[in-house]
């Protein structure tokens, strides 16, 4: 460990180091959170123009496309904390990737019920397995998977370990999530906005989107952070309880 | 140091072969990965009695509604089925939309679909867009899929961002 302290990612991974930025940070990302997520959703929603074929069925996108995009860049950061626990055992990615499957998870059920009101109206299913709905699915179950294998084991590492193993062994939907609609004819869209090609979006559509996606990010990141916090004082609380009882114990 | 190393290797060789084993499991099985098939696919391979989807975009001028419910031919560009419908349409339904229909091909060549659902497109257009887009006849919604995005803002003077 001598060597390792060094690095400079290892300050960031210190608990103590971690609760004093984070403390520091989580204002403004709360605030910026709400005040992005509300402007987005209330400028779609109320505001933006209807869609000429959807009516103002489009309006569910506002929801529904950000919720996606997090639900896969949220599995991302939990693939990320599962590496890093692994491979250098951080304690911290532990705790973080534990927070973060919860929170996944409930983007992911936005997404899939969003797009399900959607698709009533409009494709004329609430559901059809075509290669998209079923690979999102399974991120859904992947991430409740993470929530209940990391809790099932009375030593928490195992249960830490494990569920990096599972959350990695997952990764492999992400890209399968992101181009089942290239790789396969699907029923659910392709994607409107790339980073390489022009939006087949309105502008006055896609500000609306840019910002409530922006939002919805600093929502689940502020959501992360400040359970993630939690579970650092959680574990420090009851680390200062054993080291009390064990001294009460000896005396 | 070494040992951090090792886990590194080990993690990256298992991810090389579960990638590797997931790309060869998903090629192998890309045809029944897919859901639909398009009327080309059905001309080189026949129906053979069995149910399938049937997707592509609903041919301009060949929709009819009778007695009987709604003739319409889907076509992909190369091939074009005629499919006949007893039920209700979506609401997205018109000539020129993507559509992908549940049935069974009949021996005289045509579809009888027991379910037809309107694939929606990646584009979004405000209604005035598509207005403008019909009236200076840039567009015709019943031919194909609109131009691209990018001039639709210098057209209606709005929304410019």
């Amino acid at each position: 460990m001598s060597s390792s302290s060094t690095w400079s990612l290892h300050r960031f991974a210190n608990p103590g180091q971690f609760l004093r930025l984070s403390g520091a940070v989580l204002p403004y990302l709360v605030a910026g959170a709400l005040v992005l997520t509300a402007g987005g959703l209330g400028w779609g929603l109320f505001f933006a123009p209807a869609d000429w074929q959807q009516g103002d069925a489009v309006r569910i996108m506002y929801v529904h496309v950000p919720a996606a995009w997090l639900a896969s860049a949220g599995y991302t950061g939990l693939a990320v904390c599962s590496i890093m626990s692994l491979i250098w055992r951080h304690p911290l990615a532990d705790l973080a990737a534990a927070e973060i499957s919860p929170v996944g998870a409930g983007f992911t059920a936005l997404c899939l019920a969003t797009g399900s009101l959607w698709g009533k109206p409009m494709w004329g299913a609430w559901w059809v397995w075509d290669a998209r709905l079923t690979s999102v699915l399974v991120l859904f179950f992947l991430y409740i998977g993470h929530v209940a294998l990391v809790r099932a084991f009375d030593d928490p590492t195992r249960g830490y370990r494990a569920g990096a193993i599972l959350a990695l062994v997952g990764a492999v939907n992400l890209p399968i999530i992101k181009f089942s609609v290239d790789w396969w004819n699907t029923l659910h869209q392709p994607a409107s906005i790339s980073l390489t090609g022009a939006p087949t979006m309105a502008h006055d559509m896609l500000w609306p989107l840019l910002i409530s996606a922006i939002g919805y990010t600093l929502c689940f990141a502020a959501i992360v952070v400040a359970r993630t916090r939690a579970a650092v004082m959680e574990r420090r609380i009851r680390g200062l309880l054993m080291a009390k009882a064990a001294a009460d114990g000896g005396a | 140091m070494t040992r951090k190393r090792r886990r590194l290797y080990i993690l990256l060789a298992c991810g090389i072969g579960l990638g590797s084993a997931t790309a060869l499991t998903l090629t192998a099985f890309s045809d029944s990965l897919v859901f639909f098939v398009s009327p080309s696919d059905i001309a080189a391979k026949g129906g053979n009695g069995r149910t399938v989807r049937l997707g592509g975009l609903v041919e301009q001028g060949s929709y009819q509604r009778g007695a009987g419910g709604a003739t319409f031919k889907v076509t992909d560009g190369n091939n074009a089925i005629t499919v006949r419908y007893a039920g209700i349409l979506p609401d997205l339904f018109r000539e020129g939309q993507g559509v992908v229909t549940l049935g069974v091909l009949q021996p005289d060549g045509s579809f009888r679909a027991s379910e037809v659902l309107a694939k929606h497109d990646e584009t979004y257009m405000p209604q005035e867009v598509a207005d403008a887009l019909k009236k200076s006849g840039h567009w015709n919604p019943n031919a194909g899929p609109p131009p691209p995005a990018s001039t639709w803002n210098s057209l209606t003077g709005k929304g410019g961002g």
